[in-house]
């Protein structure tokens, strides 16, 4: 069953159509990939998908509810969690203070608890440190525990906000542009890490200009140009997609990621 | 002068680094201080200090954690202040009885600012709560039935425990606000280690983000300055039993700009920095009588030479210690905290 | 008698408008509230006070007031917020930083004028004017026509000079100003001095109608301005303007029919009405969050 579909999404913006009647399926399990080139509207249709932006007319389906036009607390507590094209961490906070504020939602205790010191306060609390704990053990972060979010080399901060998403325990977390900025060797790390995400049950939905990344880990691909879906399939099938090569290829050079 | 900066710094590190030892010893000074000081004006002016030391915790919660400022939080003080003296001078209730009704009033301010400022950005909260001050000012010199307008409230009952009375001359109501002052620290600390202050301090670094982690930003924004009113509240109904009478002149613009003057002064979002800065700004006054015609302009040049130079405050900026963990959680086996981190150069904010 | 509490109010609005312009002027560029403003508006009335008490005439006091406000208020950006600036500072610092500007300025003007409420000249006694069987005070049409006056010239400066035109491309993209060229800080500090100007005038003309000058006397106009900024959308002109109107109308209003307690009160409850139901003002854009 598919884990996410979207139903003839669009978004206008004034007189624009910045993503016009995009449906796409989303499988539990998939590493899916969004191309396009810039200004074609991936951006926007992730606003959407969180609830930062409205949608103006279609559907999302996430896990068979409808999710479109929902504030983003109910989203990320429905299981999607996100990443920033321009990493949004919390900066002079601690590492382990990042990923406990991803863990928020899960964190269940009232305000009485927290002014008292309840043992439901105290449980819940050494719980999601120890939850925090392990995640950040596993993705190897736990040696930058005590350091503040901005200290962290560029990498791990994109690790680290990756961390953070997974801490809202989602079934479906969304990069955007991952990849950015990082040297040959770095994108490496990220595509195997990537990859280990999904070994952990983790759906992925990616939107990425370095090719070399989308082609090697995408099950499925859909291309956006003008807001509109012009092409989906295998990587090798858009790879060789004309109308793909005409309209993003072909224009721009953004092939070779920048 | 930097070497100056530095070195102080290690000292206030260094001091906050040896809590478990300080704060025992800052309580065993304070406590006997009414049986050894025999002055009655000293033990009035610890209790302001103390009072204020409340306020300032209380904007601390707006103004360190979320990074908002309030200019009015004055009103919020008066409104304690009146909920909980009129009920005891018109109602003879007694302090304990009132008390409530104070943090409940400041609560209510709190609500009101909270709703009208959910969703707008960080600099509305300072010139609604300033409008908000002047609206209850209004309200307090006009509504005469009920305030007895420009003239005050009097006879205002003081707290007394066990049939004893409680005041500034005997001394007892210095341990009051010594009790109260740890109150309100320990408010402001569990406040501050939960998913509330989490919630908190993550939407004064990036709101955006924060929604995106399910945290319901709006709601969190009103809590925080309904519990800030409620502590502004509490102060308010102290200060006037202690007083025995209020009027509005009591709590005006200038009140307001003392409490965020120690705010910054002391350190955004820093606790011993609230106590200690109400210390400094509280006495110095008194000590210098001859200057009290400049003092408010003194607290205008601490604010701006304090944003330039030194925006963490005296106490403030980001802690160089390793992050603590709760009791039973084991930390995983990593190298120290402070060789790998850098919190030198960034400022807080 | 509505006609004549609405001209009234029309009259008054068009000094909160010009307020509400300074408060706007600097927030389009900055987005930084402007908590001085109203401090700098009680020194320009002082200023003027200064200089009416030592035998200028109102015109040249006008003048006078105007252009040493004008300054004041673009020293204080070079001085205090320019630096913080260039820290990229937080917006809360700078405007922490210009609270404590407020501050001082409205402490010092206590010490030096006293705190007592000082006599001004009236504005222009021509005796009255009827209009529409409506009868106006030559002061208040003085009153009416010098801020009309004012924001005339504002709007030719902004829309129709080069510092005007470097204005608005610093509003619409900072960035992408400077990159052109444009000298940023120096726009910004013409625009503190028009936002002084703007306050020194509005002042001047308000103490003149009530004919009385005070050191705390910022604190209310300042929050009308600022009211008024917001009902019509906070950094744009034509909306203060339009903002300014209708508080002044409003509080007219208010005051014939409630009571002359509500003076003051119906700016802010004006204020937290629309702040509750379009945050964004009467012609405000809704800013869209980026992502």
């Amino acid at each position: 069953m598919a884990l996410l579909e979207l139903q003839g999404v669009t978004k206008v913006f004034g007189g624009l159509r910045a993503v016009s009647e995009v449906s796409l399926l989303v499988s539990e399990g998939d590493i899916i990939s969004i191309i396009g080139p810039n200004g074609a509207g991936k951006t926007t249709l992730y606003n959407m998908l969180t609830g930062v932006y409205r949608v103006d007319a279609g559907k999302i389906l996430f896990d068979g509810k409808e999710i479109q036009n929902r504030p983003p607390r109910q989203i990320v507590r429905a299981g999607i969690a996100r990443t920033f094209q321009n990493i949004r961490l919390f900066p002079t906070m601690r590492v382990i203070e990042n990923v406990l504020l991803g863990e928020h939602i899960n964190v269940k205790y009232h305000f009485w608890d927290l002014l008292f010191k309840t043992p439901k306060y105290r449980r819940e609390e050494l719980a999601a440190h120890q939850r925090a704990i392990d995640l950040l053990e596993s993705l190897g972060l736990a040696g930058e525990l005590d350091n503040y979010a901005m200290n962290l080399p560029y990498g791990m901060q994109r690790k680290l906000e990756i961390a953070r998403a997974l801490a809202t325990n989602a079934k479906l977390i969304i990069l955007d542009e991952p990849a950015a900025g990082m040297n040959p060797q770095e994108s490496e790390d990220l595509m195997a890490f990537i990859r280990e995400l999904r070994e952990r049950g983790i759906t992925i939905l990616l939107i990425e200009h370095d090719m070399n990344v989308v082609m090697n880990i995408s099950d499925r691909i859909y291309v956006i140009d003008h807001g509109k879906k012009i092409a989906e399939g295998l990587p090798q099938q858009i790879a060789k997609d004309p109308e793909v090569i005409q309209a993003y290829l072909g224009k721009g050079g953004a092939a070779d990621g920048c | 002068m930097e070497k100056l900066i530095s070195m102080y710094d290690g000292l206030k590190d260094f001091v906050l680094s040896y809590k478990r030892i300080v704060i025992p010893l800052f309580y065993l000074v304070l406590i006997p201080v009414p049986l050894v000081v025999s002055n009655r004006y000293v033990i009035w002016v610890l209790c302001l200090i103390g009072i204020y030391s409340v306020l300032t915790l209380s904007l601390n919660l707006i103004a360190g954690y979320m990074g908002q400022t309030s200019m009015g939080h004055a009103a919020l003080y008066m409104m304690g202040a009146y909920f909980s003296g009129l009920l005891g001078s018109k109602l003879g209730w007694p302090f304990w009885v009132t008390l409530p009704f104070g943090i409940l009033g400041g609560a209510l301010g709190g609500l009101i600012l909270g709703i009208a400022t959910m969703k707008l950005s960080a600099s509305y909260l300072a010139v609604i709560t300033l409008a908000f001050g002047e609206v209850v000012e209004m309200v307090v010199l006009n509504w005469n039935s009920m305030t007895n307008g420009p003239l005050g409230v009097r006879n205002i009952p003081g707290p007394d425990l066990f049939g004893f009375g409680l005041s500034p001359s005997n001394g007892g109501f210095y341990w009051l606000m010594l009790a109260l002052v740890t109150v309100s620290v320990l408010i402001s600390l569990n406040v501050l280690n939960s998913k509330f202050g989490r919630a908190v301090r993550a939407i004064k670094e990036d709101e955006l983000a924060a929604k995106l982690m399910g945290i319901h930003t709006a709601a969190y924004r009103v809590k925080t300055i309904v519990l800030s009113g409620a502590m502004a509240g509490m102060a308010g109904a102290f200060y006037a039993s202690m007083n025995h009478y209020i009027d509005a002149a009591t709590f005006s613009y200038d009140v307001s700009m003392t409490i965020l003057c120690i705010v910054i002064f002391g350190g955004l979002g820093s606790i011993p920095g609230m106590i200690i800065g109400s210390c400094l700004l509280i006495a110095f006054p008194e000590v210098l009588r001859s200057l009290s015609n400049y003092r408010f302009v003194v607290y205008g040049m601490i604010l701006i030479l304090m944003m330039r130079f030194r925006p963490q405050g005296l106490f403030g900026g980001l802690s160089k210690r390793p992050y603590r963990l709760p009791k039973g959680v084991d930390r995983p086996n990593i190298a120290e905290f402070p060789a790998k981190a850098d919190v030198s150069g960034r400022e807080r904010g | 008698m509505i006609l004549e509490q609405i001209l009234n109010g029309v009259m008054l609005g068009m000094v909160y408008a010009l307020i509400a312009v300074g408060y706007s002027l600097v927030f389009g560029i900055l987005k930084l509230l402007n908590m001085a403003h109203g401090a700098i508006y009680a020194f320009g009335a002082h200023m003027a006070f200064l200089a009416v008490s030592m035998h200028f005439g109102l015109p040249a006091a006008l003048i006078f007031s105007a252009t040493v406000t004008g300054i004041l208020s673009a020293c204080m950006d070079s001085v205090i917020l320019a630096p913080l600036r260039a820290k990229n500072a937080p917006n809360i610092t700078c405007l922490i930083s210009v609270m404590g500007v407020s501050y001082i300025i409205q402490n010092l003007m206590m010490i030096l004028f006293g705190s007592t409420k000082k006599n001004f000249p009236k504005l222009f006694d021509f005796g009255n004017v009827t209009i529409f069987g409506v009868t106006l005070t030559s002061a208040q049409i003085a009153m009416f026509l010098i801020a009309l006056l004012f924001l005339m010239m504002l709007t030719l400066v902004v829309n129709y000079t080069k510092a005007g035109l470097a204005m608005r491309a610093v509003r619409e993209n900072t960035r992408a100003a400077n990159l052109m060229g444009i000298d940023v800080r120096r726009i910004v500090t013409v625009t503190f001095f028009l936002s002084g100007v703007c306050a020194a005038v509005g002042g001047v003309l308000v103490s003149g109608y009530y004919q009385m000058v005070y050191s705390t006397m910022g604190t209310e106009a300042g929050l009308k301005g600022f009211s008024a900024a917001v009902l019509g959308g906070i950094g744009v002109l034509h909306g203060s303007v339009i903002g300014g109107i209708v508080i002044g109308v409003a509080e007219a209003l208010a005051v014939t029919y409630l009571g002359g307690s509500f003076r003051s009160s119906t700016a802010y409850i004006v204020l937290f009405l629309v702040l509750l139901i379009r945050p964004s003002g009467i012609f405000g854009r809704h800013d869209v969050d980026k992502v």
